[in-house]
């Protein structure tokens, strides 16, 4: 398995005959016998410095560093979840040396078609309040974003258009629909059940069952040492050093716990909290009733998306074919592969993802408006680009490009936390996609 | 000997196991194959020469799927057979080493060894462990210096690239293989190696098309040896009843001394 970048470090313990890590400091034999993605680690370290940079930001120039607070970072996994969905279809799309650049509009488009079933024609027919209008709204949103995607694929594999322009004219097409569908309207307010799909105090799971997430995610992470070792030891393939897995198994573990924590230390807001308590017929206790919001429905979406594409990416033949004709599209036509049906798959993908993300991010408004996702598709790219996916194709992961979208909305939470208008935050974002291009080129130069 | 076994084969008017006949094939204005025939018999070794652009890789990739003929007809086992695509010619257990090598730079050898043919779980999982195991086996036969498993193929030498697309052509049980240039990049010893692979397949009775412009090399290797000039068929020999310098007269004039009389 060496189709991404994720296991170079793994290859030179191989290299090395596993006679176990390499000479030299401390770190780079901490790395060579985890073996961890050096690339990885440097993404993280990014990210802890624009957490750390904002919040002292702030804590200087406003006199309260408002960034590393549970309330902070609970919204910020829930804005990453949008740009996340549609990241790791991204991935896809640019490992195999396309683009595109109609993800924003196609989120905007879905979520006026969601807006008009749940909103304008539903409940005619079935009733305000009916139970299967959030389902049935969702179908639709989801069937037209893979239908649309699936277009653009035809379009480029089929019709021999650059994906550039096909996605251009669909940036512009599909929000013109939008507008053309709800005569520029916003649409609200949405189904009640659909809106928990966006979040906020109702839309999130609350303690215990985030802790039931939290201990599922280290037993996952346990397992997978446990397997990948087992493995090796059947095919005798080079052993990691037994402290180098439970150092891996304790920070894995510790990662989840943190994050349940984290969840877990933010509280609904006592107004909420007031409303709930009449409403439930609960009498609030002495110094108040406190009830953690866990995690939010969109991140555990966002979650089980990431987690079925890593297993597409790195465990099934559509996620190698996907590699494949990254890395050279004329061997993948040789092998046999149909690069262009893969073309129209992979498309389709990125349409249903958009269409999950217009869900989320309809939700969280509780509205539908023809500006939804605008300027979103520059920060999946960027997402999908800073998360170590290369534009030469060939070269990507899941996981990267969630952590890159992280560090997108890291950047863009903080900048309105500290206080930058509209404008300075576009001259940063844009100043941050080519500097991680050109970054990710001299990486890759230099490990050559 | 297999040469003679081969030979009793054409000459008892066995079926061939490949026939190409008036194959045909243009790009633009250039006339790549000219109304070409060839066959290959079970157990026989053809080899393909001519000059930088005579054609030899165009008919071969004719054959083996990569390519679309303009006119003219294949046949295997003496059927017709409709190449339209590489998964059809790989149905018809055909194997290509190409020219190129089309390999994946960014998988590794196992992955592109089983590109398109992924062993896999009973769950429908990529094996990687197994295909890993695999490639290490047919690897230690080919090139036993070979150790670079888990990294991408761009991080192999052009010898080893080659030793992967090789294995790739034989791992899969092929009737007929085709070889274009498989030892250009290769070393003295493991051009040997590759020397001996082809006698042991040969021996059990596949039909192998090799293209070099060793000639030396074709005249050990082959059974019958075949000129191509400008996208024509200029001539096949027994390799018995040629010697080295009528092979590069053919080449170079493009006309078959054997076949003249008397030379104008
Ligand atoms: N895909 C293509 N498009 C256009 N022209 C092509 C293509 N493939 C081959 N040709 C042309 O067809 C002719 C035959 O090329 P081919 O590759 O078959 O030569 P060759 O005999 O294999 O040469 P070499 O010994 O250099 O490998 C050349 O003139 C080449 O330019
Ligand atoms: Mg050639």
């Amino acid at each position: 398995m060496t189709d991404h970048t994720g296991d170079t470090a793994r290859d030179n313990v191989a290299a090395h005959g596993g006679q176990g890590p390499r000479r030299g400091n401390l770190f780079a034999r901490f790395i060579g016998a985890t073996e961890l993605d050096t690339r990885l680690l440097g993404m993280v370290g990014a990210l802890a410095l624009i957490w750390v940079g904002f919040h002292v930001y702030g804590e200087l120039a406003n006199g309260f560093g408002a960034f590393l607070t549970p309330r902070n970072l609970w919204n910020l996994t829930v804005q990453t979840s949008s740009i996340g969905i549609m990241a790791c279809g991204m991935v896809l799309v640019i490992i195999t040396r396309n683009i595109d650049l109609s993800v924003g509009s196609i989120l905007g488009f879905c979520a006026i078609v969601m807006g008009v079933v749940q909103v304008n024609i539903l409940p005619q027919y079935l009733g305000l309040g009916h139970p299967l209008i959030w389902i049935v709204a969702i179908i639709c949103g989801l069937l037209v974003g893979t239908a649309i995607g699936a277009f653009h694929g035809a379009l480029i594999a089929y019709g021999g258009i650059p994906a550039f322009i096909v996605t251009l004219g669909g940036l512009l097409v599909w929000r013109g629909a939008a507008f053309l569908v709800a005569r520029g309207e916003t649409i609200s307010p949405v189904d009640p059940t659909f809106s928990l799909l966006g979040g906020g105090p109702y839309g999130s799971i609350g303690a215990a069952g985030s802790w039931i997430v939290g201990i599922l995610g280290c037993l996952a992470v346990l397992a997978l040492i446990a397997f990948g070792r087992r493995q090796r030891v059947r095919f005798h393939f080079p052993l990691r050093p037994v402290w180098a897995e439970a150092v891996l198994a304790a920070l894995g573990c510790a990662l989840v716990i943190g994050a349940v924590l984290l969840v877990n230390a933010y509280h609904w807001p006592r107004g909420i909290v007031n409303r709930y308590a009449e409403a439930e017929g609960i009498t609030i206790p002495e110094g108040g009733l406190e009830i953690s919001h866990g995690f939010a429905i969109p991140v555990l979406i966002l979650l089980a998306v990431a987690i079925v594409m890593s297993v597409v990416m790195r465990m099934t033949r559509f996620g190698r074919y996907v590699y494949a004709i990254g890395g050279n599209p004329e061997a993948a036509e040789l092998a046999g592969i149909d690069s262009r049906m893969m073309t129209v798959k992979i498309f389709a993908i990125m349409g249903f993802l958009a269409g999950l993300s217009a869900v989320v991010a309809s939700a969280r408004l509780n509205s539908a408006t023809n500006a939804l996702g605008e300027l979103d598709e520059l920060f999946v790219i960027a997402a999908a680009v800073i998360g170590g996916t290369s534009l030469a194709g060939g070269v990507g992961t899941i996981y990267g490009a969630i952590l890159g979208a992280l560090v997108m909305q890291s950047l863009q939470t903080g900048m309105v936390l500290v206080g930058f208008d509209a404008a300075m935050q576009r001259v940063v974002v844009g100043g941050v996609l080519v500097l991680a291009v050109w970054l990710d080129i001299l990486y890759r130069r230099r490990s050559k | 000997m297999t040469r003679t076994q081969s030979q009793t084969s054409r000459q008892a008017g066995g079926t061939p196991l490949v026939e190409l006949r008036d194959i045909s094939i243009a790009f633009g204005g250039v006339q790549a194959v000219d109304r070409v025939s060839l066959d290959l018999y079970p157990g026989e070794v053809v080899g393909l020469l001519g000059h930088n652009g005579a054609g030899k890789s165009t008919l071969i990739k004719i054959l083996s799927g990569a390519y679309r003929k303009d006119s003219g007809e294949i046949l295997i086992n003496g059927e017709r057979a409709e190449i339209d695509s590489p998964a059809d010619a790989r149905r018809y257990n055909i194997e290509t080493i190409y020219q190129t090598l089309a390999l994946a730079d960014n998988l590794d050898a196992a992955s592109n060894l089983f590109l398109g043919r992924e062993l896999t779980t009973p769950l429908g999982f990529v094996d990687d462990a197994r295909m890993e195991a695999e490639t290490r086996k047919i690897l230690a036969r080919l090139n036993p210096n070979f150790r670079k498993f888990s990294e991408p193929v761009s991080a192999l030498s052009g010898g080893q690239r080659q030793s992967v697309a090789i294995a790739r052509a034989v791992y899969f049980n092929a009737k007929i293989l085709i070889m274009d240039e498989p030892t250009a990049a290769l070393g003295v010893h493991e051009t040997k190696m590759v020397a001996d692979l082809i006698q042991e397949l040969k021996a059990q009775g596949l039909g192998i098309f090799l293209i070099s412009h060793d000639t030396r090399e074709m005249m050990e290797l082959c059974d019958r040896v075949s000129v191509m000039k400008n996208g024509q068929m200029i001539g096949t020999e027994r390799v018995e009843d040629v010697t080295e310098d009528d092979i590069l007269s053919m080449i170079i004039m493009g006309r078959n001394p054997k076949r003249e009389a008397v030379p104008a």
